[in-house]
């Protein structure tokens, strides 16, 4: 038991067939727990399965997930942002000043976006420009960004948001499809995209599995990570807006813990936290399971905290129980 | 002698004291004695959890987990108090480290065993500690009124002048000297972060190795979660949330390395010490304690940039690390 006996990989004489692999894929395996969750929570209970129900359900994990899609392109590239949540935070604080001044709702928009950008920018420039661990870093600067709210607000509260902002966070786009939520859907379809099928998601993977020979073969490696950065920065201040436009107020205890259920989601969703592996498809269907999980419970009247030991658990066991299966295979075959 | 000034536990304390008599300077009366006893005594528990994360940090790992398992741990410690009084508080401690230690092993087994990361491991059972406290206690909370005096006292009794509290920072604390300067699961610790794969070729078995620190930061979070409800006459589902990121602050202004093998016991300290002041300073110079978080935030990222700037060694720490997940 030792890391040597972990470092040679086991070399299969034959690749298994795309259907097969598809089939013993992280997704599917997603999918089949999602599914079984679903079926489970509309036979608990009968208020589960009505269009509505379900709609609201997608506002408690649409904000998150919209980071963790970002997230994920920056675990598998080797890194991570701890700040996220205090990025939202500050930009929900930025927006809260800027409506102080009787800035307008596109103008508070713009603020609340670029906050998060500009924060993006501050842990790429710290990660990549000074070549810092962003644990740590992100560690520090998660103090930082939510430190300056508390700063700016105190104790209080902003609050008096103009009518016409509440549709981000509370509007429908089409009957119970929110503008959350399909804006959720769109950036998916774009991080999709860009991960699996741009020049710049390729060179994504490369970075997480081997930054020395991603530099070799002429990737510029400090330029995608800080662009990756400002990419989760960008998205953090998004969440930021609509998350604010929900609540309809800003507290600089906005949003705490976050950062912990997007790194969740992330690594629930088959990204491997070590970098170089995952997919956006696993990281939007475990944000349904995360969903499904945390409303399936809350219908059954089971309070938050309960839910998080199924969450913490469910990280676990995903993860566990695939390497239990596959060491008894092997010894099996052998 | 040299070494000493050159070191960075030099240049810490350094700071620590001219925050100290700056604070002095504004406020006199904040560096007398029994003022700095106090923060001593403020930071006492901070200091033995930064201890434990700093033997899981140098292995190259993390543990999320401490401030929960310190949570859950005391929830159980005052729960048992408040049903069975007369056990007596020795006892109890014992328990609480036992606890602690149950849940580290639980930690240890799934990265020792699986394999699995231990920032997954720990981020999961983060959660997963903190919402069994609310199971066991049923969303209650343990106040003072049902703790016995005992279960309170045991932090507070004054030895030469210290609370209890601080000698048992100061136990650990020499204990973990002697563990990490003077014993080979010491040396393995730190031989474990500065090169696992060299380590292997040595003799040391990594997971085991990692599970031992698991072990410890367990045991030393358990003996806190009495600590922390013996201090502050508190068991709820709230108690120490979020702490586990103050704990990683300060063992990295302490100059503990995240990516393993470096740092000291004094670093550690000293680290915990930092925030302690500052803590304490900010409200006797008139800042409002808001202003902490965005602080200890400024002092994390400073002492990342000076660490990187003293360490210089960023090119080889790449190959390092590629070499060790290859």
């Amino acid at each position: 038991m030792t890391d040597l006996a972990h470092a040679t990989r086991h070399i299969p004489d034959r690749l298994d067939s795309p259907a097969r692999a598809a089939l013993y894929s992280w997704p599917t395996l997603l999918l089949i727990v999602g599914i079984v969750l679903f079926i489970v929570n509309s036979l608990a209970s009968p208020y589960f399965l009505s269009p509505w129900s379900l709609s609201d359900a997608t506002f408690n994990f649409t904000e998150k997930a919209i980071i963790a899609l970002a997230m994920a392109l920056l675990i598998i590239a080797g890194e991570i942002d701890l700040s996220v949540a205090s990025i939202i935070a500050l930009a929900s604080t930025a927006m809260g000043v800027a409506l102080q001044f009787g800035v307008g709702v596109p103008g508070l928009v713009v603020i609340g976006i670029l906050t998060g950008l500009l924060c993006g920018i501050f842990n790429g420039f710290l990660v990549t420009g000074l070549g810092l661990p962003s644990i740590v870093v992100t560690i520090g600067t998660m103090s930082f960004f939510r430190g300056i709210s508390y700063i700016v607000l105190g104790d209080q509260a902003f609050k008096g948001y103009p009518p016409g902002f509440d549709y981000f966070g509370q509007g429908y786009v089409w009957w119970v499809v929110s503008f959350e939520f399909a804006l959720f859907l769109l950036f998916a379809l774009l991080y999709y995209v860009l991960l699996h099928h741009t020049n710049f998601g390729r060179q994504v993977f490369t970075i997480g599995n081997n930054p020395v020979a991603a530099r070799f073969s002429g990737v510029r490696v400090e330029r995608v990570k800080f662009i990756l950065f400002c990419l989760t920065g960008l998205m953090s201040g998004i969440a930021a807006v609509l998350l604010t436009s929900r609540l309809a107020s800003t507290r600089p205890s906005i949003a705490v813990g976050w950062e912990l259920e997007v790194v969740t989601m992330v690594v629930l969703g088959g990204v491997s936290i070590l970098g170089g592996s995952g997919t956006i498809q696993g990281v939007v269907i475990a944000a349904f399971i995360m969903g499904l999980v945390t409303f399936g419970l809350g219908l059954l009247n089971v309070p938050g905290i309960v839910m998080s030991i199924f969450i913490g658990a469910l990280l676990i066991c995903v993860i566990a129980l695939p390497i239990i299966w596959s060491r008894t295979r092997r010894r099996a075959t052998r | 002698m040299k070494t000493v000034i050159r070191s960075r536990e030099f240049w810490l304390a350094a700071i620590v004291a001219v925050m100290v008599i700056a604070t002095n300077l504004r406020a006199p009366g904040f560096a007398a004695t029994d003022k700095l006893a106090g923060i001593f005594n403020d930071t006492a528990m901070l200091m033995i959890l930064a201890l434990g994360q700093m033997a899981v940090i140098l292995t190259r790992s993390i543990d999320l987990s401490m401030a929960s398992n310190l949570a859950l741990t005391g929830m159980i410690v005052a729960l048992i108090n408040a049903a069975f009084p007369a056990i007596p508080i020795p006892a109890l401690m014992l328990f609480a480290c036992l606890c602690g230690l149950a849940l580290g092993a639980f930690n240890g087994i799934l990265i020792w065993l699986l394999n699995i990361p231990a920032i997954v491991v720990t981020l999961g059972t983060l959660t997963i500690y903190r919402g069994i406290i609310f199971l066991i206690a049923g969303g209650q909370w343990v106040n003072a009124d049902k703790l016995s005096p005992a279960f309170v006292q045991y932090t507070r009794i004054e030895f030469l002048g210290l609370p209890a509290l601080s000698w048992y920072a100061i136990i650990v604390a020499i204990a973990f000297f002697i563990l990490m300067t003077r014993t080979s699961l010491g040396r393995a610790i730190y031989a474990v972060g500065v090169n696992p794969t060299a380590s292997v070729y040595a003799g040391i078995d990594v997971g085991r190795t990692k599970f031992a620190t698991f072990l410890i930061s367990g045991l030393l979070s358990g003996f806190c979660g009495y600590l922390w409800v013996s201090r502050y006459v508190i068991g709820s589902v709230e108690v120490a949330k979020g702490y586990e990121l103050t704990i990683i602050a300060a063992c990295v202004i302490g100059g503990i390395s995240i990516s393993g093998g470096v740092g000291t016991v004094a670093g550690a300290l000293l680290g915990a010490l930092f925030l302690g002041v500052i803590n304490s300073a900010l409200p006797v110079i008139n800042v409002s304690p808001f202003w902490q978080m965005a602080i200890s935030g400024a002092a994390i990222i400073l002492a990342v940039v000076l660490n990187a700037r003293g360490e210089k060694r960023g090119s080889r720490l790449i190959l390092r690390e590629a070499e060790a997940t290859s």
